[in-house]
């Protein structure tokens, strides 16, 4: 239980998907233009995150990872389809994604209007691609910790989108300098609120 | 004072529209706004009257510190005797704290104020007093033996990056002291940390067997809860650390003048110190290792967190706006900033970081403090029109 809730914690703060690793930047920086938006992108890539991962996990562990199609019978033990993880992994996310899409555009169509192109985008953010590689790379054991983990990124990646946002439309009336107006204030923003995040770098749980 | 008035009014049609200095505007507005009341007033619209400009803030808030600098200059000496194990009298003490720290205040005004003037001119603003008190406070938050040439890069960082690239004062997302202090943090660690930075003269020179010139964190953190100084001692003062934070009784009178006079937020200062204290009770019920059973009140007297709390949470720019925003803004800060200090062995201390955090999340509380307000209000207007 406790390893659990370390890898929750983990994923939230200390090893952030944006904050630490810069993944998801696109979106990222595009969308948090007002709190609403951003809120709603967060939750979808949250959402996006709790799917893909555990079902990415599945596939890790019965089909690709070496010796995992054991249980097809045991000729097939020294089979390794590792190679095929890539395309894998990214057909499952961009399939989640579309029914993420519907139900986005049926249920919030204000909502499904104001993310626009960067919901079928989701499909190519860095961070759920992401998620899954490290959760390939960790080697997680079960399917539990899979989803603790997809859990965590997702809340993580939610938090910095929504600061963000808030921090952007506290700043929409600040003078500033004129070239740095837009991206530019945003990208020096993104790097100062990493270093605030860099307080929980080497915490040990 | 007439033969000033005359002067500068003589050569101000040189600095105005078609004059040779026109460039130079705004420093000489600068400079006249800092001698004379301005005559210039608004024309049209409503404007409201109020004897609380910015200059009268900020001229306050650098009276606050003043006790927490005096008294800085006092340990700087002070604790540079006792390394020596010699003994001085009060003057000489004051005196070689003074060659201490001056030489510092001195880089970190300098730097800024040049940096502030070249912007200001160069966006042909007015200059404004921001950087005074920001100025005041970088000094303060640096240990004694900070290399001078490093105060100017990190000053320089915080008013380019932190204020300046934000659009100037009132508009920063980040204070900028601690980004100055944060940046000296994680670019030159070695220069901030460890036991020999908080001592005048002990990264060069040999101290006397048995000082050590440790801060009481770092006993805290090497589990030499024995080492700590007694309760007393962390009140008054007499202990190596940054300049301004080591006296808890200074901090008390900035603070009492900081409430007075209305300029910081007691509700910040106040749910900061309920969130620092929850938090180490909370740590003293789990108690896994010797630094979690330190008593809350030893636990907020240690390093900077008080300083922290009532300087720069409350700094009104970077802090929450909204006033229940304002004690969840606070509480966190004591919260993560006890977290920090015990969970990370990286860094000995938490305040600095726990409240560029908070910064990060300050508007999105204030946010959501409207948002919920507003559903509030729309509810009961829906209530009073159904009735």
């Amino acid at each position: 239980m406790t390893h659990l809730f370390d890898i929750f914690v983990r994923s939230i703060f200390i090893e952030n998907m944006i904050f630490a690793y810069f993944l998801g930047m696109c979106s990222y920086l595009a969308v948090s233009k007002t709190v609403k938006t951003s809120v709603g992108l967060g939750i979808a890539v949250t959402f996006v995150l709790l799917i893909t991962v555990p079902v990415n996990w599945l596939l890790e562990n019965y089909i690709l990872k070496p010796g995992a199609l054991v249980w097809l019978g045991s000729d097939m033990a020294d089979i390794d389809l590792s190679y095929l993880s890539f395309i894998m992994f990214i057909a499952v996310i961009a399939a989640i994604v579309q029914l993420v899409e519907m139900v986005v555009e049926k249920f919030s169509p204000a909502l499904y209007n104001a993310l626009g192109i960067f919901l079928p985008l989701i499909a190519v953010n860095c961070a759920i691609l992401g998620a899954s590689l490290f959760m390939q790379e960790r080697d997680y054991h079960s399917i539990g910790e899979a989803t603790v983990f997809a859990i965590g990124s997702g809340i993580g990646w939610f938090l910095a989108i929504a600061s963000l946002a808030a921090i952007r439309e506290k700043i929409t009336y600040s003078n500033i300098p004129a070239p740095l107006r837009g991206l530019g204030i945003t990208f020096i923003l993104t790097g100062l609120m990493a270093i605030a995040f860099m307080s929980f770098m080497g915490i040990k749980i | 004072m007439k033969a000033i008035r005359n002067y500068l009014d003589k050569i101000k049609p040189q600095f105005q529209k078609g004059g040779k200095y026109e460039k130079f505007h705004s420093t000489f507005d600068a400079f006249e706004t800092f001698l004379f009341v301005p005559d210039r007033v608004t024309h049209t619209g409503s404007h409201i009257r109020d004897a609380l400009d910015m200059k009268r803030t900020m001229t306050m808030v650098i009276i606050a510190l003043i006790p927490t600098l005096l008294f800085g200059i006092w340990n700087a000496g002070y604790q540079f005797y006792l390394s020596q194990g010699q003994e001085a009298g009060f003057w000489t003490i004051v005196w070689e704290g003074f060659l201490r720290v001056l030489p510092i205040i001195v880089v970190s005004y300098v730097t800024g104020l040049a940096i502030e003037f070249a912007f200001a001119q160069a966006r042909g603003h007015e200059v404004n007093e921001g950087f005074l008190v920001s100025g005041m406070l970088i000094p303060l938050v640096m240990p004694v033996n900070i290399p001078l040439w490093m105060v100017a890069v990190a000053t320089a960082f915080a008013v380019i990056i932190g204020k300046e690239a934000f659009g100037g004062t009132g508009m920063n997302v980040f204070n900028p002291a601690l980004l100055a202090r944060a940046f000296i943090f994680f670019a030159y660690p070695g220069d901030i940390t460890g036991d020999k930075v908080w001592v005048a003269g002990l990264t060069t020179g040999q101290a006397v067997d048995g000082f050590s010139g440790a801060t009481p964190l770092a006993h805290a953190a090497a589990y030499q809860i024995d080492q700590i100084p007694p309760l007393h001692d962390l009140f008054l003062g007499f202990i190596p650390g940054s300049i301004g934070e080591t006296s808890k009784l200074a901090i008390f009178i900035g603070a009492a003048i900081l409430i007075i006079t209305g300029i910081g937020s007691w509700k910040i200062m106040f749910s900061a110190l309920l969130g620092g204290l929850t938090m180490s009770y909370i740590f003293n019920l789990v108690g896994a290792n010797p630094y979690m059973e330190i008593p809350p009140l030893t636990q907020i007297m240690m390093g900077s967190f008080l300083f922290g709390i009532v300087y720069m949470a409350t700094d009104p720019v970077s802090a929450a706006q909204t006033e229940k925003g304002k004690y969840i803004y606070g509480f966190l800060i004591g919260l993560f900033s006890i977290m920090i200090r015990v969970f990370n062995p990286a860094y000995p201390e938490g305040t600095m970081l726990a409240i560029l955090l908070m910064n990060t999340f300050a508007p999105l509380i204030d946010h959501y403090v409207v948002e919920a307000n507003i559903s509030k209000r729309m509810k009961r207007s829906a209530k009073l029109t159904n009735a």
